[in-house]
């Protein structure tokens, strides 16, 4: 029994490791809301300045406190993924189960719009739809999320054909089953666990999409800073305040790391055929 | 004369612009008097089954069911038809969902067809277990096979689940769709006398769609022979398969390998 | 000497486990020889282990040899990658069980058997399409210029699988390695691939590697026969004996197991009309 607990906790520690990374981003996060060490349009600090003190990780070409703007920077990086994440799937599970259960031509014409809208570029999608109101945090996780619906839904489409040609589906019919409980019982457990892994994937390129929109002024606008546009902003300076640049290129790479790791974790935790071996 | 459980009346079935897979298809189902569907890939086997089954309709003549039209959207008469008909797969890898219990797996006709008498929760939780540890037992399954999913059983095994599911709210006939041909040889024996012992002990009437000319011998009173969608001989099997009449019957009889005869 | 001789032959998966395990046996020139399994027997890895093509992460260990008349001796256990493509088409060639997997399906018929035929024999132009037309021939395809000019997808399973028989014996192999060749196939084409092989093995004196599941099937065809059970050799010897006097338990089991369905048959036979 040992070696099963030593198995199960080896299991869990992608997701151990995953909790703690976007823990951290998280507590960061709610702590800017109620702390921050300067405010983030104080620009009274000296420009660039190396970490120290009374700026613990230095200042920007406007002499802002780096800390203050990473902090406040971890609240919009969640939100702009988990923003979008939530918007891309719920829009996109809905499309793709639509799709994958629709009839041919019906089918088809929801191939074609998905495949429209993959190649719409995200950027034009945001410019779009910062134009019908201002360009702010919300309209970018709009655009980002709807972009993201497609790559969903068309995943999900495939997903759902999949596990409808299995016997277990049919079996299910002829057990009586109504098609609603066939879809809780059998079809989302199935094809969750390739759906959540790709969904944290989702969520990092969010993340870095909504970098690239606010540098491009289609994001939130100062002085919310966001990671994205703090790497964008202190390029030209790396070899004079490296921090700069490292600090929020850091802090990316965890935050994207850790959602995936959850999203590993969790899909392990959910299979049982990886939970127990064969006896 | 015993009515028939099931059966086809006429019954043809097409995709829309295309050829009939199914034509003019009259095969009947009476208590003990199991059927076997014999035929080639694209004979239109599958697609009878699926009539038969009820997962889609006939686009011409009629499938009944206990003398009645089978309407597949009349809810109650479904209940009737589902509680009574049921199903086992060929490829027990792809009939069991992967990520449910064998107990959950086994008791799904009881949940979705409400079969467990009414009262509270754990009482009729109780009495689906109770059924679920009936149905694995006389499948020759363990009882704690219930609290193990499919992939820690061999394709045997899974076989054997598959049936206990098929079993569970004790049907009157099986309809079982190539159920032992993805199995290995002694496996399939094991299987083959399962079932055969499930016919005699529950009344079960078994319905087969089979390629397998043995095992339709052993299992099925009766047979019917399609060859492109249409019944071309149909009878007791002992007359079909000991003398056949059609052409292709008798070449499908002919392409049976055998073995080697046993020196006197 | 033998054509094919295999000495202690392991197939170890990449975890260390033992697959197939201290395998010994010979195909002489012209000999048609069994080798019957269940699943998780390792008779595929076997075929696969003989032809030097086992997927990554498993390993051989002992012996397989190649002694055909007009090639070098070949040992093909730790032979390197070029040597055994010349082995693999000239001295023998396979022929799997899934005939659409097998071929391209974005290739034309005719493009995938002229590929071993220009290779090996140097055809090109006039002399390659007529070599491809008479290949097809050879494995009684009916209508063999339509064949050539078909995509995979567009002919039926037992041509699908005469398609792949041509191309494996194009190069004219002493050795055809056949894994479970029919088992994909509606009996009645079954008993037709069945009877063009025994027809093509006789006319050409080709040795017959013959892997199946099937005793019936492997029984009616070779002339020794070698049962495999995870992994390991239990009980080898002609055809006609191992059917009809298996010593193993497990293979009296495996013949058991097929005497009771065939008697089912039989005893339609004896009935008739009641």
């Amino acid at each position: 029994m040992s070696a099963q607990a030593r198995t199960a906790r080896r299991r869990s520690l992608p997701l151990t490791a995953g909790c703690v990374l976007v823990g951290l981003v998280v507590a960061v996060a709610v702590v800017s809301l109620f702390w921050v060490p300067f405010t983030p349009d104080d620009t009274s600090g000296d420009r660039l300045m190396p970490p120290g003190l009374p700026h613990l990780l230095g200042t920007d070409k406007l002499g802002r406190d780096l800390l203050t703007q990473l902090m406040i920077g971890a609240r919009i990086a969640l939100a702009a993924g988990a923003g979008s994440v939530v918007l891309g799937g719920v829009i996109g599970l809905a499309a793709g189960l639509a799709a994958g259960f629709a009839t041919r031509w019906l089918d088809d014409v929801v191939s074609a719009l998905l495949d429209i809208l993959i190649a719409f570029p995200t950027l034009l999608l945001a410019m779009l739809v910062a134009a019908t109101q201002t360009a702010s945090l919300t309209s970018a996780i709009v655009a980002i999320g709807l972009a993201m619906s497609a790559i969903v839904a068309r995943l999900t489409r495939v997903l759902v054909k999949r596990v409808l040609a299995q016997d277990y589906i049919t079996a299910s019919r002829t057990s009586g089953t109504s098609w609603p409980r066939v879809i809780a019982e059998h079809v989302l457990p199935n094809i969750w666990p390739t759906l959540t892994v790709n969904l944290a994937l989702q969520f990092g390129l969010a993340v870095l999409a909504e970098a690239s929109l606010s540098y491009l002024g289609l994001g939130a606008p100062p002085p919310n800073a966001s990671w994205g546009r703090m790497l964008a902003e202190a390029q030209a300076s790396v070899f004079i305040a490296p921090v700069g640049v490292i600090a929020p290129g850091v802090l990316i790479v965890l935050l994207v790391v850790g959602v995936n790791l959850v999203a590993d974790g969790l899909r392990d935790v959910a299979d049982p055929t990886r939970r127990r071996r064969r006896r | 004369m015993i009515p028939p459980i099931i059966e086809a009346r006429e019954a043809g079935f097409a995709y829309r612009r295309s050829a009939p897979v199914l034509a003019d298809v009259s095969v009947e189902v009476t208590r003990g008097r199991g059927v076997a569907l014999v035929g080639e890939s694209g004979a239109g086997k599958t697609t009878l089954l699926r009539l038969l089954l009820g997962l889609a309709a006939p686009t011409s003549g009629s499938v009944l069911f206990d003398g009645a039209p089978l309407a597949l959207g009349d809810k109650r008469l479904m209940r009737g038809f589902r509680s009574s008909v049921q199903t086992v797969f060929q490829d027990p890898y792809s009939s069991l969902d992967p990520r449910q219990s064998v107990g959950r797996i086994v008791s799904e006709p009881l949940r979705s067809l409400g079969l467990t008498a009414g009262g509270p929760r754990a009482t009729r939780r109780a009495e689906a277990a109770e059924r679920v540890a009936a149905a694995l037992r006389a499948v020759g399954l363990p009882e704690d096979a219930a609290a193990r999913y499919p992939h820690e059983f061999s394709g045997g095994q899974r076989q054997r689940v598959a049936i206990a599911r098929a079993i569970v709210c004790e049907p009157r006939v099986l309809l079982a769709d190539e159920p032992v041909s993805a199995l290995d040889v002694s496996t399939r024996v094991r299987i083959v006398d399962l079932l055969a012992e499930l016919r005699e002990t529950r009344g079960l009437t078994v319905v087969m769609v089979s390629h397998d000319l043995a095992v339709v011998a052993a299992l099925c009173p009766q047979v019917a022979v399609l060859e492109r969608g249409r019944v071309v001989e149909q009878g007791d099997t002992a007359d079909v398969l000991g003398s056949p009449r059609h052409p292709y019957t008798r070449r499908l009889v002919q392409s049976v390998p055998r073995l080697p005869a046993r020196p006197a | 000497m033998s054509l094919l001789e295999v000495a202690g032959l392991h197939v170890r998966a990449a975890g260390g486990r033992d697959l197939v395990s201290d395998l010994s046996f010979t195909v002489e020139a012209g000999e048609r020889f069994g080798l019957i399994g269940e699943s998780g027997s390792g008779k595929s890895l076997t075929a696969l282990a003989i032809m030097g093509l086992l997927p990554p992460g498993m390993t051989a260990s002992g012996s397989v040899v190649f002694d055909a008349p007009g090639t070098d001796r070949t040992e093909v256990v730790g032979a390197p990658e070029r040597r055994l493509t010349r082995l693999r088409g000239q001295v023998t060639s396979v022929v799997f069980q899934e005939p659409l997997t097998a071929l391209d399906p974005l290739m034309r018929i005719g493009r995938q058997v002229a590929e071993p035929l220009r290779r090996r024999q140097g055809l090109r132009g006039r002399a390659l399409d007529k070599a491809v037309l008479a290949a097809l021939e050879e494995v009684r395809l009916a209508e063999p210029r339509r064949i050539a000019r078909a995509y995979p997808h567009e002919i039926s399973g037992g041509q699908r699988q005469r398609v792949a028989i041509a191309m494996a014996l194009a190069c004219r192999p002493a050795l055809l390695i056949a894994d479970e060749p029919t088992t994909a196939l509606d009996v009645t084409v079954q008993a037709e691939v069945l009877a063009l092989l025994d027809g093509l093995v006789a006319e050409r004196s080709m040795a017959l590697l013959f892997i199946s599941h099937d005793l019936a099937v492997v029984a009616g065809l070779t002339d020794h026969v070698l049962i495999l059970k995870d992994g390991a050799a239990v009980e080898s010897g002609s055809a006609l004996d191992v059917v009809n006097d298996p010593r193993h338990p497990y293979a009296r089991e495996l013949v058991d197991s097929a005497r009771v369905l065939d008697a089912a048959l039989d005893r339609l036979k004896g009935g008739g009309t009641p």
